[in-house]
């Protein structure tokens, strides 16, 4: 089995500010991680490829130094890792990101492509689900476990308040939540094997199945109008009251705002 | 001259922290309070291959550098002395006896099983009699043919509960002198080896320290490591590499003080300001932050000689008595930042106090570091 996994390197948010006056992320000094949701992704195929043997390959779409994330895929286990870096790339939002990564994949010989949900810099969760579009496969999303069938996958979707569980037959993407696989550490030989031993190779637009016109800015509909961060809540009431008085101000708050 | 860590060196920091905050730290002061020995994050670190990372492939190591083996001892002793301990015994003074003087056959048989974590290894030098002044060993060992019989006591022994070797170093012919001790590997199970009462520490309280008694206990002719009469050399030059190890890990005790202090000092307010903004505060922090870097140099320029294949023994000696020093000048006064909140056990820091004293004693006690420096200034 072949499975793929898109991995994308993001901005640590949790350690990221906001610029009050331009209202952009002030990313000096902050440190790049690999997404966490596409952590999960490449630990759900390093699981199945301990159960059932596959060749996983990761990729990924960036500037020159996403090098590192990849190296760290590589050091988890990853069997390949290919970098999308051309600044024809440049300025893409998730339409043409997930064009380009198809236009890769399509030239690569593959069973599964395995996602993260969402990236913790961009949040659109847009990207794997349009890249089964462009691919014309079965997608789902949300994956909290996959297991291989003789024909395919049994997937379980994590919604709000329930747990579907899916067959999907041949190929298909499926997009992960993190906190469903808490992933590896590398290994101290994997480490020295990523840079002494291995390589990520580094792919133009020239080497994907694309239409040029459809790549980087110029493939990207969405433009960004303005971003702020968001203003704070009020603080809330504090009432200090017996249990039952408590009961009784609730459901008048709650009568007063048409929710009950 | 290159400062900054390779790729290699970065990638890895970046999994040993993560594995430090996430999987030691949160036992941290269970560990020390039950006195445990961290059985399972040793299991865990044998999984990432962290307890052989300076051997070679060909015996089972990971084939890193001395350089990321002594990053690991620090990065753990940050959040737990105890787990840093563990390793930089297991690793200085077990493996690298064994890599550096053992016979093809015994590197085969012993290394595979150490650098996987199968096995846990110790070093047995100390003895009641014999401290500072390790050239005085009373254990003996006879020979008796096909096999060499020890009988004596070790005393203060790192891991010793919990290994499954030993390098042991015992007196074959006292009319030598110094010239007279010869190296051992003792497998636990050996007859007539057994482990001896455990100390009740003020530090390193996970780490399970005990006596080795040898009562004529049999050893194969084999297990010789190097000449007859070479142990004392073994001893010091294995000993020389493990400063390194203890320097990092009172590296690694004065950081994470200096870390829970800066947190510290910035959360706690007093006369209407966090105390972070007194100049009081300012200036001392500054001061300890120099001394912990000033550290991290001496500590890693060690690491690069050995690694090199340089002379380094004044050098981790260097590391080992500036480090330790600096960690327990910090501690002390992260438990004075920290005011009574430091003093008990709701704040790491006291533990980390507690846990510092140690480097400034074993594996060569401060006053020995500066034998060994002025031996190498006035030669």
């Amino acid at each position: 089995m072949n499975i793929i996994v898109c991995i994308k390197q993001v901005p640590d948010t949790t350690e990221i500010k906001i610029d009050p006056v331009k209202g952009t992320l002030i990313r000096d000094g902050v440190p790049s991680i690999m997404n966490p949701d596409d952590k999960g992704g490449l630990e759900l195929a390093l699981r199945m490829k301990e159960q059932n043997g596959a060749t996983v390959t990761v990729v990924s779409m960036g500037p020159p130094q996403a090098d590192v994330m990849l190296r760290e895929a590589l050091a988890m286990g990853a069997d390949r890792a290919i970098l999308l870096s051309d600044r024809r790339f440049a300025g893409a939002d998730t339409l043409a990101t997930s064009y380009a990564l198809a236009g890769c994949i399509k030239t690569l010989d593959y069973d599964l492509i395995i996602a993260g949900r969402q990236a913790i810099d961009g949040d659109t969760a847009q990207v794997a689900p349009e890249m089964a579009q462009h691919l014309d496969l079965p997608q789902v999303s949300y994956v909290i476990d996959a297991q291989k069938t003789a024909n395919g996958f049994i997937v379980k979707k994590e919604n709000e308040d329930s747990v579907q569980t899916l067959e999907v037959e041949g190929k298909c993407v499926l997009t992960v939540l993190a906190s469903a696989f808490k992933a590896r550490y590398m290994t101290v030989e994997g480490i020295i094997d990523a840079y002494a031993n291995r390589e990520v190779e580094v792919w133009s637009a020239d080497r994907i199945d694309v239409d040029e016109e459809k790549l980087g800015l110029k493939g990207s509909p969405t433009k960004v109008f303005k971003s702020f961060p968001k203003s704070l809540k009020e603080p809330g009431e504090v009432h200090e009251v017996s249990e039952e008085e408590a009961v009784e101000l609730i459901v008048a708050k709650l009568k007063e705002k048409h929710i009950i | 001259m290159d400062f900054s860590y390779s790729k290699t060196e970065q990638l890895f920091l970046q999994m040993i922290r993560s594995f430090a905050e996430n999987e030691v730290k949160p036992l941290a002061a269970e560990v020390d309070e039950k006195e445990m020995f961290p059985e399972e994050t040793v299991k865990k670190m044998a999984k990432l291959g962290l307890m052989g990372i300076p051997v070679p492939k060909q015996y089972g190591g990971a084939g890193g550098t001395v350089q990321m083996y002594i990053m690991a001892v620090e990065e753990l002793s940050r959040v737990c002395a105890t787990t840093g301990v563990v390793l930089s015994a297991h690793t200085s003074l077990c493996m690298s006896p064994i890599l550096e003087h053992g016979t093809e056959e015994q590197k085969m048989k012993y290394l595979p099983k150490l650098a996987s974590g199968e096995w846990l290894g110790a070093f047995g030098l100390t003895e009641p009699n014999a401290g500072t002044d390790a050239a005085m060993q009373q254990t003996t060992a006879v020979d008796a043919g096909d096999k060499w019989i020890l009988n004596g006591t070790k005393i203060f022994i790192t891991n010793a509960a919990n290994a499954n070797v030993f390098v042991v170093m015992a007196m074959t012919d006292k009319s030598l002198g110094v010239k007279g001790i010869s190296a051992f590997i003792v497998e636990r199970g050996f007859k007539g080896f057994s482990i001896g009462k455990k100390e009740l520490k003020m530090g390193i309280r996970g780490s399970a320290t005990c006596e080795l008694i040898f009562e004529n206990c049999e050893v194969p002719k084999e297990n010789m490591l190097g000449k007859p009469g070479e142990g004392f050399k073994i001893a010091m030059k294995t000993l020389d590499g493990g400063r390194i190890g203890i320097a990092s890990q009172a590296l690694g005790i004065a950081q994470g003080a200096m870390d829970e202090t800066v947190k510290y000092t910035k959360e706690r307010k007093q006369f209407g300001k966090p105390i972070a903004k007194f100049q009081n505060t300012q200036f001392q922090m500054a001061d300890l932050k120099t001394r912990v870097e000033a550290a991290r140099l001496l500590v890693r320029s060690a690491a690069w000689k050995k690694d090199m294949g340089l002379p380094y023994s004044a050098d981790a000696a260097m590391a080992k008595l500036f480090a330790a020093e600096t960690a327990m000048e910090v501690t002390t006064k992260a438990v004075q930042f920290h005011g009574g909140y430091g003093y008990t056990r709701e704040y790491p820091v006291e533990r980390m106090m507690r846990d510092a004293k140690i480097t400034e004693i074993y594996e060569g006690t401060s006053e020995v570091q500066r034998m060994v420096i002025a031996g190498q200034l006035f030669k």
